[in-house]
């Protein structure tokens, strides 16, 4: 199937945000991470396990997404493509990049971790990326490598 | 300067030198002397599970400073029992204190305290997390009873679950040891460690067999081999017989082997080795003092 087809499942949106080869059936996780939620006033169609089960697409209507915002996505999906449209054009493209350190975005695995208690601190990582994505835990140092979207807030 | 003293892989090998030389400086005083280093500042301990022995040695390294102590008392009558939270806890003791000793069961509550504190915090062990003045004492043994370029050191024991014998192989990883790592098969060191002290470039050996490295190593680390970590207690006795210390078993061991154990003991080492040149494990554990007093006059002068 082609680009253009594959637009077509979902009407094209005017202005926005479009979020695209997200890993397939993560886009939920993506639209977690952003905050987006039903109580939310965006409007947002979600696409998913597009071509073949390859990838899932998220369009956000009416908002812009700020890349500080988008590069949590990075975390579960490394490939995605953030595409900002106004009046139906794509007016800038650019890939995910995974931050080097997120606050606030996944809880820690370690259930003796000072950040899971009731104590005024948000959990923080620092992240590396070998093979594959790494979280290290702040306080206790605890490394996320496996499944981080279990671990989403 | 050192600000916070929290993990000791937060700590440079210039760093850890520079603590080492002045512990060392210091030794004389830490021997029943006197001195006016810190006189005038305050040091709160705050102990919110108990370690008697780490309490007290902070305690005396800040009073042969000339230095004042201060802690929060029994803890049911304090306002933890109240339910205040460490971050108020740290924020309110802060404009106390100079400094503040912090031990506390929840890994990284050190690291959240130095966050919320506006004196420098210095860790004496949070949860199953670091414990660095635990691991400085140890290096400072290791140089002053033996050397720590290249030093040939078994680890023994629990090397598991004991977090002491992981910080300290982190820190002997800046001094290109070569470490042996002797435990039963189900308290061997976790690969996320070996694989850290293999990236460093630090050469190890892993075996069962204490007899296979005891005659070659400059160090004999012996660590605490818990009963609860075995779900038969016959196969902890077993288990736990077969790395204890005896004269017997140091018959062939090098003339200059020195003997380290955290301390306390449960059975690892026989009380007749005590008596023999090699046993050095009181001494580490007095050797606390003058490291401490080093970590506390670096962070407050
Ligand atoms: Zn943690």
């Amino acid at each position: 199937m082609k680009q253009e087809e594959i637009g077509l499942r979902v009407r094209r949106i005017k202005h926005g945000t479009v979020i695209d080869h997200i890993a397939a059936g993560q886009a939920l996780n993506v639209l977690r991470i952003l905050g987006i939620t039903d109580r939310s006033n965006e409007v947002v169609s979600v696409v998913m396990n597009v071509s073949d089960r390859k990838k899932d697409i998220v369009k956000i209507e009416d908002r812009e997404l700020k890349p500080e915002e988008v590069d949590k996505i990075a975390l579960i999906s490394p490939d995605a493509t953030i595409n900002i449209i106004r009046d139906y054009e794509v007016v800038a493209k650019h890939r995910v990049i995974l931050p080097s350190q997120i606050e606030g975005v996944v809880r820690c695995m370690n259930p003796n971790c000072i950040t899971n208690t009731d104590e005024p601190v948000r959990p923080r990582f620092v992240i590396h990326r070998n093979d594959a994505v790494e979280l290290h835990c702040v306080y206790c140092g605890r490394v996320i490598s496996e499944r981080i979207a279990d671990f989403l807030i | 300067m050192i600000r916070h003293v929290i993990n000791i892989t937060d700590l440079s090998r210039d760093e850890i030198d520079r603590i080492l030389d002045r512990a060392a400086e210091l030794e004389p005083i830490a021997h029943r002397g006197s001195s006016n280093i810190l006189s005038g500042r305050i040091l709160a301990t705050l102990f919110y599970e108990p370690s008697t022995r780490t309490r007290l040695s902070f305690d005396a390294a800040m009073k042969r400073l000339g230095g004042d102590v201060i802690d929060f008392g029994p803890i049911e009558s304090s306002s933890i029992a109240k339910g205040e939270n460490l971050a108020d806890t740290i924020s309110v003791i802060s404009g106390y204190a100079d400094a503040i000793v912090l031990r506390h069961p929840k890994e990284g509550a050190a690291r959240m305290a130095s966050e919320f504190s506006s004196v420098p915090v210095i860790n004496a062990g949070d949860g199953a997390g670091q414990h660095p003045t635990q691991t400085l004492l140890d290096l400072y043994t290791i140089r002053k009873e033996s050397h720590l370029s290249n030093v040939k050191i078994a680890l023994v024991g629990d090397l598991r679950y004991g977090r002491t014998v992981h910080s300290l192989a982190h820190a002997l990883s800046l001094y290109n040891a070569r470490i042996y790592l002797v435990s039963p098969d189900q308290l061997q060191m976790p690969d996320s460690i070996k694989g850290d002290l293999i990236n460093s470039g630090t050469r190890i050996t892993e075996t069962t067999d204490i007899d296979d490295i005891i005659d070659v190593v400059d160090v004999l680390y012996l660590t605490r081999i818990q009963k609860e970590r075995f779900p038969d207690p016959g196969e902890y006795q077993m288990v736990a017989g077969s790395y204890r210390i005896t004269n017997e078993t140091l018959r062939n061991v090098k003339d200059d082997l020195i003997i380290m154990h955290p301390l306390p003991r449960a059975g690892e080492i026989d009380c007749e080795v005590d008596a023999s040149k090699h046993a050095i494990y009181f001494k580490q554990s007095f050797y606390g003092v003058p490291v401490r007093m080093a970590i506390l006059s670096m962070v407050m002068e």
